[in-house]
């Protein structure tokens, strides 16, 4: 974890919707793991304050552009703004790599990968290792239309079987991920699931890796102002095991997304609060790593 | 030469006069990537109560213009989890140490401040955060009363004795020189100064608060002229009690108005959130300070906003 100056590799788009940024940040690009995260400060603009995190797409670590991390974002306020104005040569402030990422299989296993929208962005990067460790690796990307799939292509590359979801039926199935999952898991022969994307799909990836017994690791996207660990503000509700005769909504601990997080076993997770009926048999704390976002910024 | 940095909180003699802020660093644990901390004048920990709290529900905190709210809920793992784990760990790295109590009643701080007293030798102060609801005043904060700013003050001074005690005052209030006074006659060393600034926020797409808590403490950089003011208004009045000015503190510069105010000793908040080296560089920055306006010691500073002429 160090605070760092890369310098701006590339700027591009991915579709209309998304920017990419390519950064010169060796000792972050050759640390960091599929779900952690970067904080970027966002211009001298003191008027918004807080870094920004963002997960991390892809990194390089041969060749021409090794030692490079690339972040793919879409703009949501001043800060991604700032961002997306970057082009070669500028210089940005981050800190990385931050959080816990996913963990990846310790014997060789079907993975199903699962991205909502701009939530696919640690998916390319947690599919580029598991691939490289060997593992067999399924995808279902989801998004509102076509052109905020991120990247499907690319995906259709990595992936032995790409599956693609679209609430409008722009691309894909129309429908959301949740509707195609038990069937790819039992077609895939699936042993774990790994999602990013907003709280109502992994709320519902959850409930169905819980049913279908294959484990499950989310990672979520918090507002967060600190990053590493001491401002309490990213917290997810879970379930922790429940002393004898304590009500079921006292059995509740916030873990912090930025350093216990961002990935946390999905079934551990309260997504609606403490009437949540997913929390039977949980066993181990929950792994976890990182897939963070920009805060839904003041203002706009 | 190189700039003598020492200040004096009363009796109590700091190394610099740079603080990292309660709330916005731990206990040092996730700092120590960042900062040295024995480099710090103290750590100010985050505030314990006397049984672990579990905080509020989110979302916690949203950004505002120059800022940002908060509503946490003092989430920690109380006093005895701070004496057994994090206060061994922060003496043997040299720092110096001050606890932030919290409490809902003023029984509550009292056995805190008692298991500080018997468990926590080392450390240096207390601050004493009474920005909480009191549970035996429809959850106005004590901060808010005279009458419950003396009866907390009263009561940890009895427990902790010879500890310096410092009460972290709310600038949410008609007059805070009643409140600081009270604190003082209840036995107060010397006084924080400010807690975070009474806010809300609404989203207007979904009509709801941006905050679970519906309000929040407001900070960063938008206060610090309230600060300022405040650090100001209980110097003049108090003029021989030390304070610790906080809110908003970001940078040397900053830290500099609060000790022209009056502080004797600063405290670096939200800044540590966004650089968590902030406290080392606004501690460079007062030397530099101090070597190119010729000042020997930061005593000569503390209060010398001149007001005429």
């Amino acid at each position: 974890m160090i605070v760092s100056h890369g310098e701006v590799l590339t700027h591009k788009k991915y579709g209309e919707a998304y920017h990419s940024l390519t950064i010169v940040a060796p000792e972050i690009g050759e640390s960091i793991k599929p779900g952690q995260f970067v904080n970027i400060k966002c211009g001298k603009d003191r008027s918004y304050i807080l870094r920004r995190p963002f997960s991390v797409y892809r990194v390089h670590k041969r060749g021409g552009w090794a030692s490079t991390l690339e972040i793919v974002f879409d703009i949501r306020g001043p800060g991604s703004e700032y961002l997306s104005q970057l082009r070669s040569h500028a210089i940005v402030d981050l800190i990385g790599p931050l959080g816990r990422g996913f963990q990846l299989p310790k014997r060789r296993a079907h993975c199903l990968l699962i991205g909502g929208g701009i939530g696919a962005t640690p998916i390319f990067f947690l599919a580029d290792e598991l691939r490289n460790e060997g593992h067999r690796v399924d995808v279902i990307l989801g998004a509102r239309n076509a052109g905020l799939l991120l990247n499907p292509i690319e995906m259709r590359r990595l992936a032995s079987v790409s599956l693609t979801t679209t609430d409008d039926g722009s691309a894909g199935d129309k429908g959301i991920v949740t509707d195609v999952l038990a069937e790819t898991i039992e077609r895939c022969g699936t042993e774990i699931i790994y999602a990013c994307g907003p709280h109502p799909m992994l709320a519902a990836v959850s409930r169905i890796a819980v049913e279908k017994k294959v484990p499950v690791q989310v990672a979520v996207e918090e507002l967060m102002a600190c990053g590493y660990g001491v401002c309490m503000t990213c917290v997810m509700p879970m379930r922790r095991k429940r002393k004898r005769d304590e009500p079921p909504e006292d059995a509740v601990v916030y873990a912090r997304s930025c350093t216990e997080g961002p990935v946390f076993n999905g079934a551990h997770v309260i997504w609606n609060g403490a009437t949540d009926p997913v929390d039977e048999e949980r066993s181990e704390p929950a792994p976890a790593a990182a897939g963070a976002r920009e805060h839904a910024p003041p203002g706009n | 030469m190189s700039a003598n940095l020492t200040t004096t909180l009363g009796a109590l003699e700091l190394s610099n006069p740079v603080l990292v802020a309660s709330g916005t660093f731990g206990a040092g644990r996730e700092g120590t990537a960042f900062v040295d901390l024995s480099k710090l004048g103290g750590i100010i920990v985050k505030s314990m109560t006397l049984v672990p709290w579990k905080g509020k529900p989110t979302p916690r905190m949203c950004e505002t213009p120059s800022g940002m709210l908060n509503a946490i809920g003092i989430q920690n793992k109380g006093v005895d989890h701070f004496i057994a784990e994090d206060l061994p760990w922060l003496l043997k790295r040299r720092a110096t140490v001050f606890a932030s109590i919290a409490g809902n009643t003023v029984d509550e701080f009292v056995k805190v401040a008692d298991k500080l007293r018997t468990g926590g030798r080392g450390i240096a102060a207390v601050e004493v955060n009474i920005s909480c609801p009191n549970l035996e005043d429809r959850n106005n904060m004590f901060a808010h009363s005279v009458e419950a700013t003396g009866a907390v003050v009263r009561g940890v001074k009895a427990a902790l004795k010879r500890v310096p005690v410092f009460p972290k005052l709310s600038p949410n209030v008609t007059s805070l020189t009643d409140i600081a006074g009270a604190a003082i006659d209840a036995g107060a060393d010397g006084l924080s100064l400010i807690n975070t600034v009474f806010g809300m926020a609404i989203d207007v797409e979904t009509r709801r608060p941006k905050l679970a808590g519906t309000t929040g403490g407001l900070s960063g950089p938008a206060i610090r002229p309230i600060a300022v003011r405040a650090i100001h208004d209980v110097h003049r009045e108090f003029p021989h009690v030390p304070l610790i000015g906080q809110g908003g503190i970001s940078t040397a510069a900053d830290a500099l108005e609060s000790i022209l105010a009056g502080a004797s000793a600063v405290a670096v908040g939200t800044a540590n959130f966004i650089d968590p080296r902030a406290s080392m560089e606004v501690t460079s920055g007062i030397a530099a300070y101090m070597e190119r306006h010729g000042v020997e010691s930061v005593g000569e500073l503390v209060g010398g906003v001149k007001l005429e002429g």
